[in-house]
């Protein structure tokens, strides 16, 4: 039986091994997924973003919790997390710690933690990290959390990933010309205040719902009418003690909603897939100009350009007349 | 990049709560280029075998300062063994009674490394218990 089938009929282990297959870029991840990848497009993907230390595992770690043990009416949901963590620039290893605030979710059989380095990648996920997530989803995980490296202001990959968006912030980060610089808040569905239990929390809810309704506004003048576009609703957490987790879950679940009521689930899925094929692209197209490039030559080049002798447009033309050629 | 990086997973398996050589070793296989998943403290074995399968690792280290390493290892490697995981590498490290070391050995640990132990060591053992040598060279 192939790795793909094991998959589809709930083998976890052969689930860890098509994981690493995929995140390898081995030739049998490849076929593996392909196999795979009709099987997908059922899953709520959640993006969970905010800077280092803001609590996004402790986050994560009640969330999954919360939606294998609902209130009331509501069915435990199957839930993986890809959770990714920066690798060494220097020595291409890495930390992969999120485990650490994700224990209450352990022993459960409908939950799949699975820790990735960003093997370079600068935006906050990884290279691999769609796949993962197509993976998970063929696998019939109905929602999967992606958790990104602790994010500054650029890294928004995520947007591109996600359904969902949820950035958390924590009290102490900044003033309000950092809630209205572009980047990371703009990407928010969901935006989480956690630790706020901390000094100066009111001050960060005052600065953050100013830039929510700054942004509001702006939408209603342009449109010239009321907008029913999606306002990202503010909502404070003490992840530590499970505060607000309630509150959270729902706004995935109403922004999943509205999603599929406006038709943006539709948009954001075409949006997704051709972020991913244009990745793909890059990457194949990059690795086969690498491949057509001697060492030798390159680093000619190099030396070439560190005498001053070429600047590197006129190293980049002659590499690429090689490859013409 | 499409080379295989050595997964390993630093395990804080009992009740104890020093994790300094936990930490220290993590940082120095990280440094030696291979992808740690740490866990933090206050492990069951049952926590630990399912990390390991969750996220395929090739070595599982097991820190382990309580003195139950003789209960708490043969559990966690039957466990890895029932998942199908009998090839993962398991090390152990702590505080562990000289006449102790034989006997995990023979259970199919692959090294028992105790304070003062060169991380060079571990690292070396390691990568040729696994088969091969980690490192990305920069193009």
């Amino acid at each position: 039986m192939s790795l793909a089938e094991s998959v589809l009929q709930g083998n976890r282990l052969a689930l860890a091994r098509l994981l690493t297959q995929v995140e390898n870029e081995s030739q049998e991840g490849v076929e593996e997924l392909n196999r795979l990848f009709p099987y997908t497009g059922k899953a709520h993907i959640v993006g969970v973003t905010g800077a280092p230390g803001t609590g996004k595992s402790s986050l994560v770690n009640q969330l999954v919790y919360a939606f294998r043990h609902p209130e009331g009416e509501q069915k435990p949901v199957r839930v993986a997390v890809v959770a990714v963590d920066p690798s060494s620039p220097f020595s291409g290893g890495a930390i992969l710690g999120d485990r650490v605030r994700m224990r209450d979710v352990a022993g459960d059989a409908d939950v799949f933690i699975r820790s990735t380095a960003s093997r370079g990648a600068l935006g906050g996920v990884a290279a691999s990290t769609a796949k993962i997530v197509q993976v998970f989803d063929a696998a019939g995980f109905e929602m999967i959390f992606i958790e990104t490296v602790g994010a500054g202001q650029a890294e928004v990959d995520i947007a591109r990933l996600a359904h969902t968006v949820v950035v958390v912030e924590a009290p102490g980060l900044g003033d309000d010309i950092q809630a209205i610089k572009a980047g990371i808040l703009e990407i928010a569905d969901i935006i989480v205040l956690n630790k706020a239990d901390r000094p100066l929390a009111d001050n960060a809810e005052r600065v953050l719902r100013t830039m929510l309704e700054m942004a509001g506004n702006r939408q209603k003048v342009e449109e010239g009418k009321p907008s029913n576009e999606w306002i990202p609703p503010l909502i404070r957490t003490i992840a530590t003690e499970g505060k607000g987790i309630r509150e959270v879950c729902e706004a995935i679940q109403e922004h999943g909603r509205y999603l599929h009521s406006s038709g943006e689930w539709g948009r954001r899925e075409r949006l997704r897939l051709q972020t991913e094929l244009e990745n793909r692209l890059q990457a194949a197209l990059l690795k086969r100009l690498q491949d057509s490039i001697s060492i030798e030559t390159y680093e000619n080049l190099l030396n070439e350009i560190v005498s001053r002798q070429l600047s590197p447009y006129q190293a980049l033309e002659i590499l690429l007349d090689g490859v013409k050629q | 990049m499409s080379e295989r990086k050595i997964r390993v997973l630093i395990a804080k398996p009992g009740l104890d709560g020093h994790d300094r050589g936990a930490k220290v070793v993590a940082r120095a296989l990280r440094d030696a280029g291979m992808e740690v998943i740490y866990t933090g403290l206050r492990q069951t074995p049952e926590m630990v075998a399912e990390a390991a399968l969750q996220e395929d690792v090739d070595v599982v280290g097991l820190s382990i300062l309580s003195g139950a390493h003789m209960a708490l290892v043969p559990r966690i490697l039957d466990l890895l063994r029932a998942q199908g995981q009998e090839n993962v590498k398991v090390f152990v490290g702590g505080i562990i009674p000289d006449e102790d070391i034989p006997h995990l050995l023979e259970m199919g640990v692959m090294g028992v490394y105790g304070p003062g132990t060169l991380t060079e060591q571990i690292i070396k053992d390691i990568s040729a218990a696994v088969g091969r040598v980690d490192q990305t060279s920069p193009r």
